[in-house]
């Protein structure tokens, strides 16, 4: 397992986060290449379904990043997001898969190293958790129709 | 024009949608005159073999209900789909995996385990479990395998459309056989239902601001009979749940469970009703958030009740 690399997604919020990755890109500082960062509108805009389609299509880990607690731009999707992630991850804990898979957390756009530090903690932890069980998930014809 | 032949089976289910078929009262004697059933071991004295010598394609439409569980689940899905024009998923179990489905949070072992050792009523000091072959003086005996996880029947065969409901009203079953009898077919894969919208769009209840403080279980309170119940602190699953059913249990005083499946365009109901809850807690403290979120005993259990096999994750990961 030593040379395990996860596949992260990071859902990254287009006013804070986003930035927030922009700047740790800009600012060329080090952080882990293992993030597919996804860009929405808003943390609020991050329905459980997508941490759950992209944990059952192979990601080992899920980071969801929003703006902070008062700082939304959308004034409270943030606290959609901080209502959704405990429940789902009391769901998901029920479901046999580690809570630790999915992360919340706040990052301004003018914290590029937070970002980084977010993202290197958050790829060690799931390192030291291993590959996720999930990612061989076939789709039926159902699905498929949805798309 | 010739009779259409319809052929009824179920695989892992309670039978309340056996009973849903003959919910339709009267209209039955309609569905006789232009339809002739081929294949009813419920109702009427069939064997397989009577299916196994059918044509292909020989049967009009097959109505089966029930998930797959096991290996004659499986067997008579593929079957049937073989000899049917038409397959339909009827009801929640068939469609979703429904209640059945619910033992994909344990697997096979722990079933058993449950089912021939712990239930109270049940004495086996010999941990004597069903095996799919046994002998016997007169020669050997099967059983069907008992599978891991429970699947729906669109996981297993080609499923044409689907007819939603634990079980489904008699509106929604004539909705179906009336598209049938008439050859107005919707496209490919459709969810049958007079609704494409959520329960609350059929619902009376008076509906305000969402916010909740504390979530309650049915027992804890007696309801305001004119007020939303989800505005209530009860778990109603109405925002989550295709509508059709005529938003019969609110009106009941009993919060939806979710029995319809998802509305139009979402593919998992547990994820999307977690998501439409959870955002309506009323607080923006985390300790807090998290104390009005431990009101809710079984999250997965409840937002899953009808659709586990069918969700994004399918069954829970055993250790």
């Amino acid at each position: 397992m030593d040379n395990f690399e996860p596949k992260i997604v990071a859902f990254c919020c287009n006013w804070c986060s986003y930035a927030g990755a922009d700047l740790a890109g800009t600012s060329r500082m080090q952080y882990s290449p293992n993030i597919r960062v996804i860009r929405v509108m808003c943390s609020g805009r991050v329905n459980p379904l997508f941490v759950l389609k992209a944990l059952s299509i192979g990601a080992d880990g899920v980071l969801v990043l929003g703006c902070h607690p008062g700082d939304c731009h959308y004034i409270e999707g943030n606290y959609k997001t901080m209502r959704r992630i405990p429940l789902l991850k009391k769901m998901l804990k029920q479901l046999g898969v580690e809570e630790e898979r999915v992360r919340l957390g706040w990052v301004s756009a003018s914290e590029g190293a937070k970002f980084a530090e977010v993202t290197d903690s958050f790829t060690q932890s799931i390192k030291n958790l291993g590959p996720s069980s999930l990612g061989h998930l076939k789709q039926s014809s159902k699905e498929v129709k949805h798309g | 024009m010739a009779k259409l032949k319809i052929a009824l089976y179920w695989g892992a289910s309670c039978g309340g949608c056996e009973i849903a078929t003959l919910a339709i009262h009267e209209k039955i004697l309609k569905l006789a005159e232009v339809a002739d059933i081929v294949f009813w071991p419920v109702g009427l004295d069939f064997k397989y073999a009577d299916v196994e010598n059918m044509a292909d394609k020989s049967i009009d439409v097959c109505l089966f209900n029930g998930a797959i569980r096991n290996e004659e689940n499986e067997h008579m899905a593929k079957l049937l789909r073989d000899k049917s024009k038409i397959m339909i998923a009827y009801g929640s179990c068939a469609y979703e995996g429904c209640i059945p489905g619910l033992s994909n949070f344990y697997n096979r072992q722990l079933t058993f385990d449950r089912v021939y050792i712990e239930t109270p009523s049940t004495e086996n000091p010999k941990k004597i479990f069903p095996q799919t072959k046994v002998k016997v003086p007169e020669g050997e005996l099967e059983l069907p395998e008992f599978y891991d996880t429970v699947k729906t029947l669109a996981q297993t065969v080609d499923v044409d459309y689907f007819v939603p409901g634990c079980p489904p009203e008699e509106k929604t079953t004539w909705l179906a056989l009336e598209a049938l009898i008439t050859g107005k077919l919707p496209p490919k894969g459709t969810v049958i239902s007079h609704a494409v919208k959520a329960v609350c769009d059929e619902c009376p209840r008076k509906k305000e601001e969402k916010k909740i403080k504390k979530f309650y279980r049915p027992y804890e309170i007696i309801p305001d009979p004119e007020k939303c119940l989800l505005e209530q602190g009860l778990l109603c699953y109405g925002i989550a749940t295709r509508g059709g059913c005529g938003a019969l249990c609110p009106q009941a005083n009993m919060p939806c469970t979710g029995c319809y499946g998802p509305v139009e365009g979402v593919i998992d109901q547990g994820a999307h009703f977690l998501s439409a809850l959870s955002s309506i807690i009323d607080s923006n403290d985390p300790e807090e958030i998290q104390k009005i979120i431990d009101d809710i005993p079984d999250p997965a259990g409840t937002f899953y009740r009808y659709s586990l096999p069918d969700s994004l994750l399918r069954r829970a990961r055993i250790k």
